[in-house]
C-alpha cells in the first residue's frame, strides 16, 4: 500500500515532468514553444524529450513550415496513463503523511 | 522527498499547465486604459452628435435612425464618428498592449508565445466577422444598430478568447453581449450603451483584476 512505489522514476526530473504537464493540456506543442514555456536550453530539452520518446510517453511529428523544419510533440496514451498515475501517487503521498 | 516537496511539485505542475494554456500577462491597468480611451471617445462622439443635432432641424431621437438619408452632412457625421472610433481602438490597443507587455516583462514571461497567439486568433475571428457585418450596416444606413452590434460581437469575442487567458474575461464577455442585446431593444441610446460597455465595464474589470493580481508583486 505504499504509494512511493507508484511514483514514476522518469518523472523525477523537473524538466520531464514539465514537458508532460504541458503536453497533457495541449494537443501538439512545438519544440520552441516547449523551450519558452519551460525556460530551458536546446540541448537540455532535446535530451529529455528523447528519453520520453524512447519510453513511448510522447510522439514526435516532424513537419515543415515553409522551408523550416517544425518539430512538434504530443502525448501518447501510455504517457497520459503514466503521468496521471504519477499525479495520483503524489496526491496520495500528501494524504498519506497528513 | 517529503510532503512539502510533493505539494510543491503538484503546484509546479498546475502552474505549468495553466501557463501553457492561458496567457496570464493580460494587465488590469491595460483594461483601465482602454476603458478611459472608450469614455473619452464617447465624450467626443457625444459633442459631435450634439453639435449635429443642434445644427439640424431633425428631432433628437432620430439621430441614429435612417431619417437623415436626405441631408447632406450625415456622411460627414458618420466619417467623424468612424474616425473617433478608430482613434479609440488605437489608443485602447496601445495602452492595453503596453501594460500587458510591462506585466509580462515583470513576470519574466514571453509576450508573444503560443498562448498569446491563441488569444489573438480567438479574438480576431469574431471581431473581424463583426467588423465586416457592421460595415455592411453602415453601408445600408442602419446606424442605430452599430453600437449594439459592436457590443455583441466584442462580447462574443471575449467569451471565445477567455478560454486562453484570464478566466474572468468570460464574465466581461457576458456583460458586453448582454448590454449589446439590451441596446438593440433600446435603440437611440447607442452612445450610452457604448460608453457603458467599452468605458465603464473595462475600467471596473481593470480595477478588479489589478486589485486581484497586480496590486502587490507577490513572490517577486
Amino acid at each position: 500500500m505504499n504509494p512511493i512505489e507508484h511514483l514514476n522514476k522518469l518523472f523525477e526530473s523537473r524538466i520531464r515532468l514539465g514537458v508532460m504537464s504541458v503536453l497533457i493540456v495541449n494537443e501538439e506543442v512545438s519544440f520552441n514553444d516547449l523551450k519558452a514555456m519551460l525556460d530551458v536550453t536546446d540541448g537540455n530539452l532535446a535530451s529529455h524529450l528523447s528519453t520520453l520518446e524512447e519510453n513511448a510517453y510522447i510522439k514526435v511529428h516532424k513537419g515543415f513550415v515553409g522551408r523550416k523544419t517544425n518539430t512538434t510533440y504530443s502525448i501518447t496514451k501510455a504517457g497520459e496513463k503514466a503521468f496521471k498515475g504519477h499525479l495520483a501517487a503524489l496526491e496520495a503521498m500528501i494524504k498519506f503523511t497528513q | 522527498m517529503n510532503e512539502q516537496q510533493h505539494l510543491d511539485t503538484l503546484k509546479d505542475i498546475k502552474r505549468i499547465m495553466e501557463r501553457s494554456t492561458r496567457f496570464m500577462s493580460l494587465s488590469g491597468l491595460g483594461g483601465v486604459g482602454a476603458g478611459l480611451s472608450g469614455l473619452i471617445g464617447a465624450w467626443f462622439a457625444w459633442r459631435i452628435l450634439d453639435d449635429y443635432r443642434n445644427g439640424s432641424p431633425v428631432s433628437y431621437e432620430s439621430y441614429d435612425g435612417a431619417a437623415y438619408d436626405g441631408s447632406g452632412n450625415v456622411n460627414v457625421l458618420i466619417l467623424k464618428l468612424l474616425l473617433i472610433a478608430a482613434a479609440v481602438l488605437l489608443c485602447a490597443l496601445t495602452t492595453g498592449s503596453y501594460f500587458t507587455w510591462r506585466k509580462a516583462r515583470q513576470q519574466g514571461l514571453p509576450i508573444w508565445d503560443a498562448t498569446a497567439r491563441k488569444v489573438v486568433f480567438n479574438l480576431a475571428v469574431p471581431l473581424f466577422a463583426g467588423g465586416l457585418f457592421i460595415l455592411g450596416m453602415i453601408y445600408n444606413g442602419f446606424y442605430g444598430f452599430v453600437s449594439p452590434a459592436c457590443l455583441v460581437f466584442y462580447g462574443l469575442a471575449l467569451i471565445n478568447a477567455s478560454k486562453f487567458t484570464m478566466p474572468e474575461l468570460r464574465y466581461v464577455g457576458f456583460i458586453e453581449t448582454g448590454l449589446g442585446i439590451l441596446a438593440t431593444f433600446w435603440l437611440g441610446n447607442g452612445l450610452f450603451f457604448w460608453a457603458l460597455g467599452f468605458g465603464v465595464v473595462h475600467i471596473l474589470y481593470g480595477i478588479i483584476m489589478w486589485w486581484k493580481y497586480e496590486r502587490a508583486p507577490q513572490g517577486a
